[in-house]
């Protein structure tokens, strides 16, 4: 089964290669990985689809949670979120076929985003099983390219975010005021 | 204004600002600029012979003082050989910050003289790392990089300056405050928890101290030992934390795992409570898993929540500094002590009797032998000489068994020891970066033949600054531990652990320039060991020990703790 984390990290170099590097390290395979900055632009959301032992799913939340550069991991898998995907797709249609996409489509709530003499460029947003039946569709007018996006999900309910706040610089770590009572 | 500074000035000034006074180091084309700058500056470089060994004598520093311990390499090879070190100081939680040159900005990714890709290579191999790509980044990077080493679970981080980065120039203004709002620490531990804890440890009847580095990194010794007399329980220190208890406390059961003593793996099987303190579970500790403690609940207390569940599930997890929530649990412990140390008082008795009943049964005593030097009676000796005082380092294998066996500390950061990654050539390295903190202490660095020669150019460290290390070489003539492995389990079909051609160490010790000697009689190996400790400066020993002699107690891999084999196979006894 798949499963859904999202995290908050501060944007900078590296911050994804240490977040993926949590999962390969394990060797494990990630689905769909999307990342993108959010209102503050010194912060991206990242949404990773991963098929790990549900196990081990926690225990790798938190090795993420532990990365400097992650403010927040947390697993969508089985909380109230909604999650949705994009596909483009162009396919070829000859002129007795374009009407019949074009109906197709609009099954799908698919729209038109590029059309020419040879045929459509489709784009199509939802959840990926109806994504797939909507490629699986297309694939029947012939020869198609298709593009995804990748999942991205948002939490149906706020989150408290937690992080720590500044401290003196070359302080000691034992007397570090920054600190987040467990 | 701000006086104009070159960003290796800059980078010295915030090490100084740090309470840096050594860098172990190895100089190359791009990190020339900072060597330049060194040559005026106060902080001492020590040049060791490879950058291995460079982050392995910070770690020894790192180790022995609980200080950051800093280590300098160049970039491409100078940065790759850092590899192995790190990982060993991510292993075992070690507060180090490795200093890497790199080729300048502009030649970054086009394959220049000595490139590579260091921030990506050394990615996993710390607990954090940075490229810093602009001269105004330099102080805040250098102040996060000490903090991240030195807080919440202790580990390497490793700062990455391109040459030209540190030559250029900039107005430095100091740094006043750093924000890492995605590095969170929870040190204090939960009230509650701590209270629930403090409860179950009065309940149970047969409660087990098992404590590890993190009692060791949160400098925490006080706090067990309190903890421990306040309950009277007993107590097992980790690989990692031997010292964290005295291994002459009364209550110190010794050391559980693999090679640990009976009574202590008898007691991790037969205990209704665990109290893990900075431990994390590791499989040369637990055994089979699934048969680990499996009567006990387990309180367990670390600093990292990663930890807390990753092996064994923990019916009460306290997220904290071992420190601060010791000496929150022995308040509590105390005030209810009037109440319950009676009520349990039968239990504990008699926990204490099987506990007392296992050590009688097979006790931990070093083989001695009036023939031939047994490596164990090396371990006596060199324990009746340190009396539980002196600094001791170890490689890996057979000898590190044994000196954990049978060698005790009285205080915690005397014991030196690659834990988790077991890396060889630490031995050495490691007992020179402990020298060099401590110029007043006698340090052994206890290595296998083996490991001596991962690490032999350091031999020249070691006598250019006339540290004083007792190097003492548990020689076997095999790769032991590698070798008892093929003879137990692969029928004895020894294959690539034969050390021949080890050199002749008296001719060896005089190339370097430093006394040594070799002994073969039990009979002159405690002269010899008294002549090293008496000899000023450095000293190489070479023993010649049993060749065959295997490391017992012994949980073979997969089997559970109380499934530990106690001694080779007796010869079957000859029918009358």
């Amino acid at each position: 089964m798949l499963q859904i984390i999202s995290l908050l990290v501060e944007n900078k170099p590296g911050a994804l290669m240490r977040v993926t590097g949590v999962l390969s390290a394990r060797g494990y395979n990630i689905e769909s990985l999307t990342v993108a900055r959010t209102l503050d632009p010194t912060l991206s959301r990242m949404t990773i689809v991963v098929d790990v032992d549900p196990n081990l799913r926690r225990q790798v939340i938190k090795q993420m949670n532990r990365l400097v550069n992650v403010l927040q991991a947390t697993d969508m898998t089985e909380e109230p979120a909604v999650a949705r995907e994009m596909v483009l797709l162009r396919v070829r249609a000859s002129m007795e076929q374009r009407t019949a996409i074009l109906k197709e489509a609009e099954i799908f709530k698919a729209r038109v985003v590029d059309s020419s003499v040879e045929g459509f460029a489709l784009e199509c947003t939802g959840d990926p099983e109806k994504l797939d039946e909507f490629i699986d569709v297309m694939r029947a007018y012939g020869n198609i390219e298709v593009t995804r996006s990748g999942m991205v999900a948002v939490a149906l309910e706020p989150k408290k975010l937690r992080l720590a706040g500044p401290i003196p610089a070359g302080a000691k770590a034992e007397t570090t005021n920054g600190v987040v009572n467990g | 204004m701000p006086s104009l500074m070159s960003g290796a000035e800059i980078l010295l000034e915030c090490l100084m600002r740090e309470g840096v006074d050594c860098i172990f180091g190895y100089p190359g084309g791009v990190t020339l600029p900072l060597y330049d700058s060194m040559y005026e500056n106060p902080i001492r470089h020590v040049l060791v012979r490879h950058e291995q060994n460079a982050c392995f004598a910070a770690e020894g520093y790192a180790r022995s003082t609980g200080k950051v311990g800093v280590c300098c390499a160049t970039s491409g090879p100078g940065a790759t050989n850092l590899v192995t070190a790190l990982v060993d100081a991510l292993m075992d939680s070690i507060p180090v910050v490795a200093l890497t040159g790199q080729v300048s900005t502009k030649l970054i990714g086009s394959d220049a003289f000595q490139e590579a890709d260091t921030f990506g290579i050394t990615r996993s191999c710390t607990k954090h790392n940075y490229l810093v790509k602009n001269v105004a980044d330099l102080p805040q990077v250098v102040h996060e990089a000490f903090y991240l080493a030195s807080s919440g679970r202790p580990g390497p981080v490793l700062v990455d300056l391109p040459k030209d980065v540190l030559q250029a120039q900039a107005h430095y203004q100091p740094i006043t405050s750093i924000h890492l709002p995605g590095y969170k620490i929870y040190t204090e531990g939960h009230t509650g928890q701590i209270r629930r804890a403090a409860q179950m440890m009065w309940q149970a009847k047969r409660p087990l101290v098992y404590a590890g580095g993190g009692i060791v990194a949160a400098g925490a010794s006080e706090e067990l030992r309190e903890l421990v007399e306040i309950l009277d329980v007993p107590a097992v220190c980790t690989l990692m934390g031997l010292g964290g208890l005295s291994s002459s406390h009364r209550n110190f059961i010794s050391m559980p795992g693999m090679h640990g003593s009976y009574a202590a793996n008898m007691a991790m099987t037969n205990a209704d409570l665990l109290i893990a303190l900075g431990v994390r579970f590791d499989d040369r500790v637990t055994g089979r898993l699934s048969a680990f403690a499996p009567h006990a609940k387990v309180i367990h207390v670390d600093i990292d929540p990663a930890e807390i569940g990753k092996n064994r599930a923990a019916d009460l997890p306290i997220v904290g500094d071992c420190k601060r929530v010791l000496a929150k649990m022995i308040v509590l412990l105390r005030e209810m002590a009037p109440q319950e140390a009676e009520r349990g008082r039968a239990d504990r008795e008699a926990w204490w009797k099987m506990i007392r009943d296992w050590q009688r049964e097979h006790p931990l005593v070093p083989a001695v032998s009036s023939t031939e030097i047994k490596p164990q009676h090396v371990m006596k000796e060199i324990d009746r000489l340190s009396a539980g005082e002196a600094i001791v380092s170890t490689d890996v294998g057979q000898h590190q068994m044994w000196a954990a066996q049978f060698i005790r500390f009285h205080h915690p950061r005397r014991w030196l020891s690659s834990g988790g990654l077991g890396s060889m050539g630490f031995g050495l390295p490691a007992a020179i970066g402990a020298a060099f903190a401590h110029p007043d202490k006698t340090v052994f660095a206890i290595v296998g033949d083996g490991g001596f020669q991962m690490s032999v150019p350091e031999l020249a460290t070691l006598v250019n600054h006339g540290l004083n290390v007792k190097v003492v070489i548990v020689n076997n003539g095999y790769l032991g531990m590698v070798r008892q492995w093929q003879e137990l389990f692969y029928n004895n079909r020894l294959c690539g652990v034969e050390l021949s051609g080890f050199p002749d160490i008296e001719k060896l010790a005089a190339a370097y320039g430093l006394p040594g000697r070799t002994v073969e009689s039990p009979l002159d190996l405690a002269p010899a060991l008294e002549e090293a400790v008496e000899t000023l400066g450095p000293y190489l020993l070479n023993v010649k020990v049993t060749p065959t002699e295997n490391v017992y107690p012994m949980v073979p891999a997969g089997a559970a703790l109380n499934e530990m084999v106690l001694g080779p196979p007796q010869p079957a006894p000859v029918p009358k």
